[in-house]
């Protein structure tokens, strides 16, 4: 009974915001428990503060209306009440009391993971999430869809108002089931990062030799989206976040067809592709994996990210092996692409490369030398 | 009126260069701070016409991500250490020693030597935008690990903050120097001007907070040349540990900005209520918890790093009571308001535009507090919306507040009443403008510091930019008024407001070069309460 009139109060007070809600102007609900509690919590904080203010700022009116000298308001002289003065203390103490109570019991619910289904492990890498489901032993790595890096060039030309999902699009989004306690570690490689899809409801920073867990049970079928929270660098809000929620029969149907097409991509080795479909190959790994630090034009940021064009490890035929190499492990600010790339990946991009920008080498790496290369 | 007249007779000072680079007087060092923060704030706001400039529609336009990053974090540290600290200070150099009848600062040397750091601090700072590989780019908070991939532009940036922090509090020395030593006699503590008092709570923030900065910053310093890892987890370090380190600091800044603007607000709205401020040993006291509880406030920046629950909920409930004094202020500005005979001078307006807004400031504050729903806010538009109602709309209409309250007794010259209030007008609207649609810019899950966004966010970022671009002109008009009120127009008297008290109105318009060379004796007229 009590709760049910609780539930009246609180949808009355949360009408004329739910219209705005359309207007992106508030908070969303969320997919999730927590989320909805969250999001309640929200609109009872705003509607507190909303009627404070009111209250204050028409006493503060009222006076300027009437107290002014214009009107011929003589100047009282009066300089302290303890009495409102007390009062004045206490009301907001009781207030703040009443708001803690609801957040103390929120957190302590939002700050329990056990029990959890499935847990998937998010690391924050400049600029791309790699995630792991612990339990599949499934690996895949997330980047910004190729649309989005291609609009959102300076002076691209292209008009992001035409693509719905500008800069909320990846090529690998991660599928997650519904009506299951999820787990989310969130840790990164590099940098600090933050893991956000606001229909989940909460934010945690993926922060390089520290692991932070979280939960959420996605309560309905669909495609939520959020984007890296903390500032990461030049890419930061290139490395969006897409998951989607599916049931748990399709989840299982994900996992399995992943895992048979990442084992078929893992023997790559024996591959020999020729120079033009290496060429191909290796301009859309580049444009996705490379082009953020090393520039469309492979001439790099002065200073910050060395040029590939002209450069002597892209060039040199003496240097090939390192090329090669730092693909695979990395090098200072760059990081390692040898897990996240196939073989034969790398050798495309180290032949695309080689052959860009006038570098002209002619070189053909094969997805053999690659593989030699990793044991070298 | 015979010590008036004494004064006026010893009105001889140097001139020239002499005058600006070698003054030891309270008063043209703080005409020297005033200008350079007013100049500053351009340079600042140029800073944020780019950024606002690009965030006008979706897709990139005119800057580069690095860039952008690089204008986002050099913004706010020009605007927090270059333009609304030193304007502090500035009014302070001022008016503190007119306000307590002391004739000059107690440390005229050093007062000299804190402000000509700031020059070639800033010269350090803003030189790296024109280095290869751009300025420092990782947020004014420079979170390692990011800020340690920082190019040549890193010592810059440390060294900058190690001399903006030795000025800072060199002039926090002085003031609790001067306040404590050179009172006139009569003048109590508890009688000072509100003004005063936050001025010694603020100094006393600036001694206990910027050291921890320095050290925090060495610690950057020898993480990226000495090999130190004490912020890199492969070397046993901890990242989150600069964060802790940071936000010790952190926190008693934003204090170290506000505190001085309630001060000024506190002057301002009994002076045009012709009525004495309500509750003075309240605020004095709701000064001092809130300085004091702002350091056991720090980690509500950080609620998304992966706390300890119990650490969570302390720093929920610390927070949360920084309510109480803050609200104990606002309801004593309006409890002064109350039955005066009010008139709306420009300085009245601004401080109480500074009530209102201040106060939605301090309303998303407390939303913000709330730690589960930190969660959705933290590192969104909600929260740029929010520091910029109490650092903007706040800090800096206080100090125009201050500007208008002060510039008749600084130039001898009353300032143009009617372009005053078309300033205020202007500025009203338009940071309301720029800053209000940015709540819902972050609620609708806009993060901050991107340079581009998705087209849901598009409208109110345009919207958000129109307000950028008139605010940012309005501001001009701020300085043809001063530059006219300093070159002449109807001669200020020396109490410039009827409802002014205080011993500032008692010398002439314009303050001559030496004042109170003799200690006033005090009447009760003179005291403010």
């Amino acid at each position: 009974m009590k709760s049910s009139f609780h539930k009246i109060i609180l949808a009355l007070l949360l009408t004329p915001f739910s219209a705005f809600a359309e207007w992106g102007l508030n908070m969303t609900q969320g997919v999730t428990p927590i989320s909805k509690e969250i999001y309640n919590m929200h609109m009872v904080t705003l509607w507190v503060v909303t009627v404070i203010g009111i209250v204050v700022f028409s006493i503060m009116f009222w006076s300027i209306f009437h107290h002014r000298k214009s009107k011929g308001a003589k100047a009282a002289q009066f300089s302290h009440s303890t009495t409102v003065e007390i009062i004045w203390t206490i009301i907001p103490l009781v207030i703040i009391i009443a708001l803690a109570i609801p957040a103390t019991q929120l957190l302590i619910k939002m700050d329990d993971t056990s029990e959890a289904k499935i847990t998937l492990k998010a690391t924050g890498i400049q600029w791309k999430w790699k995630y792991d489901y612990i339990d599949e032993g499934l690996t895949i790595y997330s980047v910004l869809d190729e649309n989005s890096a291609e609009v959102s060039q300076r002076n691209s030309g292209k008009d992001p108002m035409q693509s719905e999902n500008y800069l909320l699009d990846v090529d690998e989004p991660i599928v997650l089931p519904i009506n299951t306690k999820i787990r989310i570690l969130t840790t990164a490689a590099d940098v600090i990062h933050a893991w956000w899809v606001p229909d989940l409801g909460w934010k945690r920073d993926a922060i390089p030799g520290f692991i932070n867990d979280n939960w959420a049970i996605i309560e309905k079928v669909g495609v939520y989206r959020g984007q890296c929270a903390e500032i990461c660098g030049k890419g930061h809000g290139y490395m969006p976040i897409v998951v989607k929620a599916v049931t748990m029969d399709e989840y299982t149907a994900w996992v399995n067809e992943k895992k048979l097409a990442q084992a078929a991509m893992k023997n790559t080795s024996d591959m020999v592709l020729t120079m033009e479909e290496l060429m191909t190959k290796g301009e859309s790994i580049y444009k996705a994996q490379c082009l953020a630090c090393h520039q469309a034009n492979g001439e790099g940021i002065k200073g910050v990210f060395p040029a590939l064009a002209k450069s002597p490890i892209a060039v040199e035929s003496g240097r090939r092996l390192e090329h090669i190499k730092q693909i695979i492990y990395g090098k200072n600010l760059m990081p390692a692409f040898g897990e996240q790339l196939s073989d034969v990946d790398i050798a495309a991009v180290t032949t695309y490369e080689r052959n860009a920008w006038g570098n002209d080498t002619g070189d053909i790496v094969q997805a053999k030398e690659v593989s030699e290369s990793r044991s070298k | 009126m015979s010590t008036l007249a004494h004064d006026d007779h010893h009105d001889h000072k140097p001139t020239g260069l002499k005058r600006w680079f070698f003054s030891t007087n309270h008063k043209d060092i703080g005409s020297l701070y005033l200008i350079f923060a007013l100049t500053m704030f351009f340079v600042g706001g140029a800073m944020a016409m780019i950024i606002r400039a690009e965030l006008f529609q979706p897709g990139l336009q005119f800057v580069d991500p690095q860039f952008y990053n690089s204008m986002v974090t050099v913004h706010a540290l020009i605007m927090i250490f270059g333009a609304v600290m030193p304007a502090g200070v500035g009014l302070a150099n001022w008016m503190i020693p007119l306000m307590i009848g002391a004739p000059d600062m107690a440390l005229p040397r050093m007062n000299n030597m804190s402000f000509w750091i700031l020059p070639f601090a800033f010269a350090l700072l803003l030189s790296t935008l024109f280095m290869e590989g751009g300025g420092p780019a990782g947020g004014w908070t420079m979170y390692p690990p990011l800020v340690l991939q920082t190019g040549n532009a890193f010592p810059f940036l440390i060294f900058a903050i190690h001399f903006l922090g030795v000025s800072s509090i060199m002039g926090a020395i002085n003031i609790i120097a001067t306040v404590f030593n050179m009172r006139a006699p009569g003048m109590t503590l508890m009688k000072m001007p509100l003004f005063v008092w936050t001025w010694v709570i603020t100094s006393f923030l600036l001694i206990a907070a910027l050291p921890v900065l320095a050290g925090g910053v060495t610690m950057l310093l020898t993480d990226k040349y000495f090999g130190t890892s004490f912020f890199d987890a492969a070397g046993g370090g901890d990242p989150v540990l600069f964060q802790h380190i940071f936000w010790f600091f952190g926190h008693p800044e934003v204090y170290i900005l506000a505190l001085p603007a309630f001060g000024i607000v506190s002057q301002v709205i009994p002076a045009f209520s012709r009525k004495p401020l309500f509750g003075y040993a309240s605020m004095v006291y709701a000064t001092a918890s809130i300085a004091i509880l702002s350091f056991f406030v720090w980690a509500h920046h950080m609620f998304t790093v992966g706390l300890p629950i119990k650490g969570e909920l302390f720093f929920m409930y610390a927070t949360m009571l920084i309510a109480v004094p803050t609200g104990v202020k606002v309801f004593n500005w309006v409890a002064t308001m109350w039955k005066g005979a009010m008139t709306f001078e420009t300085p009245m307006l601004f401080s109480i535009a500074f009530v209102i807004l201040f106060t939605i400031g301090g309303f998303s504050g407390l939303m913000l507090g709330i730690t589960p729903v930190d969660f959705q806010y933290h590192d969104t538009y909600f929260v740029v919306a929010h520091f910029h109602y109490v650092l903007l709309t706040g800090a800096i209409f206080a100090l125009m507040s201050a500007a208008y309250y002060w510039l008749p007794k600084w130039t001898g010259y009353m300032y143009d009443e009617r372009l005053g209030k078309i300033h205020f007008w202007l500025s009203l609207i338009s940071s309301n403008v720029l800053f209000f649609p940015q709540h819902f810019l972050g609620l609708a899950g806009m993060p901050r510091r991107i340079p581009d966004y998705n087209i849901q966010f598009a409208d109110f970022n345009a919207i958000s930019s129109i307000g950028g671009f008139a605010y940012g002109i309005t501001q001009l008009l701020f300085v043809y008024i001063v530059i006219k009120c300093a070159l002449g127009g109807k001669k200020a008297k020396p109490r410039v407001w009827e409802g002014a008290k205080g011993l500032e109105w008692t010398v002439p318009s314009p303050a001559p070069f030496h004042t109170f060379e003799t200690p006033p004796k005090l009447t009760k007229e003179m005291l403010e309460h």
